[in-house]
């Protein structure tokens, strides 16, 4: 089990402030969305975590070792973007095997056998793979790079819908079968929200969010009905979402619900329903 | 097995009610057993510990027992199990909210009441 430390760490590009004081814990074997808008700061924070970039103030402290310039803390961790570094007139078959050479725990039997499932070609170079594939590549070094903690970036850009679908598959398989830490930095939120056992929300750089996925469900429902009654039920609640078709309104509230809520809700004839995940973390993503 | 996205129940339950489902159904016969969570949140790529919630709500209820090393088989006794409690939830969740449908659509107590015997006998019928 491993613990990434992240204790007021910030960034800044020019005037872009990337990263805002943000603190975290990641701890267990379990599976994190690190969730976000385009540029919110996902890609900042992974690239520091993994020592790509420095921090202007704050660390990053990997079972209690700094990630900055530590290869022992480093060896601990994989991110995908690490496929990128294979020398690109390389085959693929032979890129599996460099892998070996610099991850000791790299399955290759495992990543030939996911190669097969995705039709990755073997004897193909790795400059040649069309962009999905170029993905897939990176996919299975990682799937199968034998790290405690798996990082991956936006990892279903360029792939279809098919591969995508087989990739979630192969993750929730390879985790079940060998838990691990795994980080999942992302803006297609409906599409991992299942996946997920703890969210972390980043928005313009700083943490909106951080919480198990089961604590934020327990928080967070939708009331339906009379748009009058709705507004006079959600009045003073924080409600993260509204939709009104006519006289018909429907709120996301998130905020817990207590005994006079639901009295309340019963006297005004309105329905409850749960909310969907992926709507909740969109609306605090916004 | 199918879950539905847009259910207003959440997936760990929309589990344990297909497994409930398939008890009732005979599918899953006492001593026989389920689906693995890892097989279903493969399946419907669900983070395995909300499939195990859903599991472990058939665990609490007696209806489905954990072998270690080997996976979860049904309990002796889990379908009256599943009767008696779903027997108890009936008028709430099903004889309610079709009264409630009734005044909606304006029907009166005697056209509900013959439809319901109407359905009744259909169903006799064609089992």
């Amino acid at each position: 089990m491993s613990i990434i430390h992240i204790e007021s760490v910030s960034k800044t590009y020019g005037a872009t402030r990337a990263l805002q004081d943000v603190s975290l814990m990641l701890e267990g074997d379990k599976i994190y969305g690190l969730l976000g808008r385009n540029g919110a700061g996902k890609t900042t924070l992974i690239k520091i975590i993994t020592n790509k970039l420095f921090a202007d103030s704050g660390r990053v402290l990997i079972d209690g070792q700094s990630a900055c310039e530590n290869d022992r803390a480093q060896a601990k961790l994989y991110c995908m973007t690490e496929g990128n570094v294979h020398p690109w007139n390389m085959k693929v078959r032979e890129g599996f095997r460099w892998a070996l050479e610099f991850h000791p725990r790299f399955d290759r039997d495992y990543a030939l056998v996911l190669a097969e499932r995705f039709d990755l070609e073997m004897d193909k170079q790795i400059k040649d793979l069309s962009s999905g594939y170029s993905s897939v590549f990176k996919l299975i070094l990682t799937l199968a790079s034998g790290a405690p903690v798996i990082i991956f970036d936006e990892p279903v850009l360029g792939l279809d819908a098919a591969h995508r679908e087989l990739f979630y598959r192969e993750l929730i398989a390879s985790y079940s079968a060998n838990p691990r830490m795994v980080i999942i930095a992302t803006h297609l939120i409906d599409e991992v929200a299942d996946l997920l056992e703890e969210v972390i929300i980043i928005k313009k750089g700083r943490i909106a969010l951080a919480e198990p996925v089961e604590s934020i469900l327990k928080r967070a429902y939708s009331v339906s009905g009379d748009s009058e009654k709705v507004d006079a039920f959600s009045r003073g609640k924080n409600v993260i979402h509204e939709e009104t078709m006519g006289k018909f309104k429907a709120v996301t509230i998130f905020q817990q619900r207590d005994d006079g809520d639901k009295a309340r809700m019963q006297d005004l004839g309105l329905e409850l329903i749960p909310a969907r995940l992926q709507h909740v973390f969109i609306n605090l993503t916004d | 097995m199918q879950f539905n996205a847009e259910s207003e129940k959440p997936i760990f339950q929309q589990f344990a009610e297909q497994i409930e489902e398939g008890i009732l159904k005979g599918i899953y016969g006492e001593e026989s057993q389920i689906p693995s969570t890892t097989e279903v949140a493969v399946t419907y790529r669900i983070n395995p510990a909300t499939a195990n919630r859903g599991v472990n709500l058939l665990v609490d209820e007696g209806i489905v027992y954990k072998k270690r090393g080997i996976g979860m088989f049904v309990s002796v006794g889990a379908r009256e199990k599943i009767i008696a409690k779903r027997k108890a939830t009936f008028y709430e969740s099903y004889v309610l909210p079709m009264i409630r449908e009734a005044g909606n659509l304006e029907l009166t107590e005697s056209d509900t009441l013959t439809m319901v015997e109407r359905g009744m006998k259909d169903e006799h019928n064609t089992h």
